[in-house]
């Protein structure tokens, strides 16, 4: 065990801690931007500091495939070759195997595919994903998992949870660094609650430092998503942290923050910038629209970011998508919000007033009450009331669904 | 704005001060290409590690704002300075850009001068050329040119002059009370028109000269004598800009003929084509020189660090150098940066470049102020063949 988790403050299952990684002490629940290739999108080290990133997050099949893992370890690691004094983390490089490569194909010994280099046949095992990870040397390493779409149904699901479980005590043998690398189990099991019982409980016996909740933020519908992330939270161990695969849209982190959950990882707020979009309290802001030509306020007047200070709307939206600067200040702003949203989680479940974030929040989001049935079941879990910013009519409909009111009771409500 | 010549050598090059803005910068100097205002990659925030107040200038095309920007919403925002949040920096206005914004001679005409840009082709006329100044606000601004290539006829560069001439006198007459005016010369590759011109536009009442229409197709030995036909026509008092000439030896060549201030895009192509300059800037830096031969190819003034040769190289760009990119990173990972082609490769490098070609300006005006810069021209070039 390389780290340390300690918890400052709780809000029923919210809770807000201290993660000390080998490289920084961080605070949770805390985002991590992905830097694919070993660089955040148009960003230096330097502006990622300054925004407060904590942990970013590197892909073991993208840094395998170039620089190699070999030269990543010759020049001292991937810390020392990107110049990043933080924390890192990488995952197993299957994910991207699976999602980028057709005709890749999941055995039990290991993920088979077509080299994208040469078409060569090649074979991704958990032993040989540890000891790239080994080389590339991040604080966190992820284990390498069978994972299926949770659109998929069928034993599939069963196969690939059990197969998970198999592979995460080959990743343990494997790994040679457990003194300053943290090897993460990943939950599988689709959207059957029995089996990622089974697939938690296999994993606690292990005693990994912390444990991601997988197979998810792949196109499920949102109710099965938090149901997901609220059984795992609720049997995760507390005193690790619990990480969400690929999530994502800020509403996504609010709600599983207030489950339980501790981190998150997407490529959404760099990947977004670079269509046009900025991610703001209301939601997102088309930069792109015509409407933007004129209008000459900032992106979002309540962000304190170097975007938000010096430019408008109107400037941003004649870079967007023609000048390579239009996304670069996209991403600093979108990341920017994503590590303000980070910050306010923890200090407001810190303070003893996460309620009253999350109200706010959802307030600015859905100024017309109309939140999603899904965040209002979620909430009604988590037990944290956000009944003063849902419309009446809906929130009586979400305590229907819930309570065990009958008629005459509800209309007293 | 105000300028002075502080020092002289071998005749001609000479050292001088521009106060700009808030800003007092010593010449020669380089202004710093952009697009749309900002750095073509170096984000606004990372201006500020480049060497001050050198890097302050910035050559501003108003031509590039037509792409998705009106003037009145410009005009509304308050100018350049609100528009792009650089409260230190002086804005220089010329059309042409050199890269994206060039101008086409076949299309302009008696009513307006023809460029293209990623937004087409564009005729700009005078007055529309004028409203862009006034919402803009630079701090100094070039009047409007007929730029002709070095192969038009007679007849046609003559025209061009005339037109130069007349829309000068124009744009001088909607000229908005701030910012200081820089009177355009051109002539082609003609002494005789090129004469003309300089002594026509050295009558009117401008700030300093924009000598333009160079770097269109003449060759660099037919330049010493055209720079020389234009800048024996005017006062030395005041300041001369220059556009297209963009490499060491052109920076050279326009120093030795008179001119103190230089719009150049040769860091902008280095960078894009993944190349970083290397030539020493001082004893240091000649001594810890460690490129062999083999490995640099023809031009050891430079690397590209597209080369497999710096796959494992730990070293910076050019040890010694204390810009931002020689600081933190190392040539293996800007290497790397560029075979994943991550944006990343080209904000490091346009760091390194501008640093470095700041550096070589330090060094001329070093050399100018001890009176030795023909014998560093010599230098330069003979090292560098």
């Amino acid at each position: 065990m390389a780290l340390r988790f300690e918890i400052l403050g709780r809000f029923n299952r919210a809770r807000a801690a201290q993660l000390t990684l080998p490289h920084f002490v961080c605070q949770t629940p805390l985002f991590m931007p992905v830097g694919t290739q070993g660089t955040i999108k148009g960003l230096t080290a330097d502006q990622l500091e300054e925004i407060g990133c904590q942990i970013i997050l590197g892909n073991t099949y993208h840094l395998a495939l170039r620089p190699t893992s070999e030269l990543i370890d010759e020049l001292g690691g991937l810390h020392k070759f990107m110049n990043w004094p933080r924390a890192l983390l990488t995952d197993s490089g299957g994910f991207q195997m699976v999602s980028l490569l057709h005709l890749a194909d999941i055995t039990e010994k290991g993920v088979t595919f077509q080299s994208p280099v040469d078409g060569k046949p090649m074979l991704l095992t958990p032993e040989e994903s540890i000891q790239i990870q080994n080389k590339i040397g991040a604080d966190i390493i992820m284990a390498l998992d069978d994972v299926v779409k949770t659109t998929i149904t069928g034993p599939r699901i069963e196969e690939a949870m059990h197969r998970t479980l198999r592979w995460i005590d080959r990743c343990i043998a494997a790994h040679k660094r457990p003194h300053d690398q943290n090897l993460f189990g990943i939950v599988q099991g689709g959207l059957d609650p029995v089996l990622r019982d089974i697939c938690v409980r296999g994993l606690v016996d292990r005693n990994l430092p912390g444990y991601a909740i997988g197979g998810l933020a792949g196109g499920e519908d949102k109710d099965s998503f938090w149901r997901v992330v609220a059984q795992c939270t609720a049997t995760l161990p507390e005193d690790k942290p619990r990480y969400v695969m690929g999530v994502g849209y800020p509403l996504d982190i609010v709600v599983c923050s207030a489950l339980g959950a501790d981190m998150y990882d997407c490529v959404y707020p760099t990947r977004t910038a670079r269509f046009g979009t900025a991610i703001v309290p209301e939601g997102v802001l088309k930069l792109k629209h015509k409407a933007m030509a004129e209008d000459t306020r900032p992106i979002d007047p309540t962000c304190a970011c170097m975007v938000c200070k010096n430019y408008t709307r109107a400037y941003i939206h004649s870079l967007v998508t023609k000048d390579a600067m239009g996304s670069q200040l996209l991403s600093f702003h979108n990341l920017y919000y994503m590590m303000q949203l980070s910050r306010n989680l923890h200090s407001s479940i810190v303070q003893g007033k996460f309620p009253k974030f999350v109200c706010n929040f959802l307030q600015k989001m859905f100024p017309k009450g109309d939140i999603p049935e899904w965040v209002c079941n979620a909430m009604e879990v988590a037990e944290i009331d956000i009944s003063s910013c849902c419309a009446p009519f809906r929130y009586i409909q979400a305590t229907k669904v819930q309570s065990n009111l009958n008629e005459d009771e509800i209309q007293a409500v | 704005m105000k300028f002075a010549v502080k020092a002289w050598s071998n005749g001609r090059a000479r050292a001088g001060i521009l106060h700009l803005g808030t800003s007092t910068i010593d010449t020669p100097s380089l202004l710093l290409s952009t697009r749309k205002g900002l750095p073509h990659f170096i984000s606004p925030d990372l201006l500020s590690c480049l060497p001050s107040p050198e890097s302050r200038l910035l050559h501003v095309s108003p031509l590039h704002f037509l792409e998705g920007l009106s003037m009145k919403t410009i005009s509304k925002i308050g100018g350049l300075h609100q528009l792009l949040g650089l409260h230190d920096h002086c804005f220089v206005s010329v059309p042409r850009d050199s890269i994206q914004c060039l101008p086409e001679a076949n299309s302009t005409n008696k009513i307006g001068a023809s460029f293209e840009t990623p937004c087409g082709r564009l005729l700009i006329k005078p007055v529309e050329y004028m409203e862009m100044i006034s919402s803009t606000r630079p701090e100094l601004w070039a009047t409007l040119a007929d730029e002709v290539p070095a192969w038009v006829s007679d007849k046609r560069n003559k025209t061009s002059v005339d037109r130069t001439i007349k829309w000068l006198d124009e744009c001088i007459s909607l000229s908005p009370a701030s910012g200081a005016v820089f009177g355009a010369i051109v002539g082609g590759s003609s002494l005789e028109e090129r004469r003309r011109c300089a002594q026509e536009v050295a009558t009117r009442n401008v700030s300093g000269y924009w000598v333009g229409g160079l770097g269109l197709g003449e060759s660099m030995d037919e330049r010493p004598a055209l720079l020389n036909a234009v800048i024996e026509a005017l006062p030395e008092e005041k300041p001369r800009l220059i556009c297209g000439l963009g490499l060491p030896e052109e920076i050279l060549q326009g120093i030795a003929a008179g001119v103190d201030l230089f719009e150049s895009t040769y860091i902008y192509h280095l960078t894009l084509g993944g190349f970083a300059l290397t030539f020493p800037l001082d004893r240091t830096q000649i001594n810890a020189l460690n490129l062999a031969p083999s490995d640099v190819g023809s031009d050891p003034r430079k690397i590209n660090l597209r080369a497999t040769v710096f796959r494992k190289d730990t070293m910076p760009i050019v040890e010694g150098c204390t810009c931002y990119t020689c600081r933190n990173h190392t040539r293996a990972y800007i290497n790397h940066l560029l075979n994943v082609h991550e944006m990343l490769a080209q904000i490091l490098l346009e760091i390194h470049n501008t640093h470095h070609f700041l550096g070589f300006f330090r060094l001329i005006r070093e050399a100018i102020n001890a009176g030795r810069f023909e014998e560093f021209r010599k230098e330069f070039v003979q090292r560098w063949r």
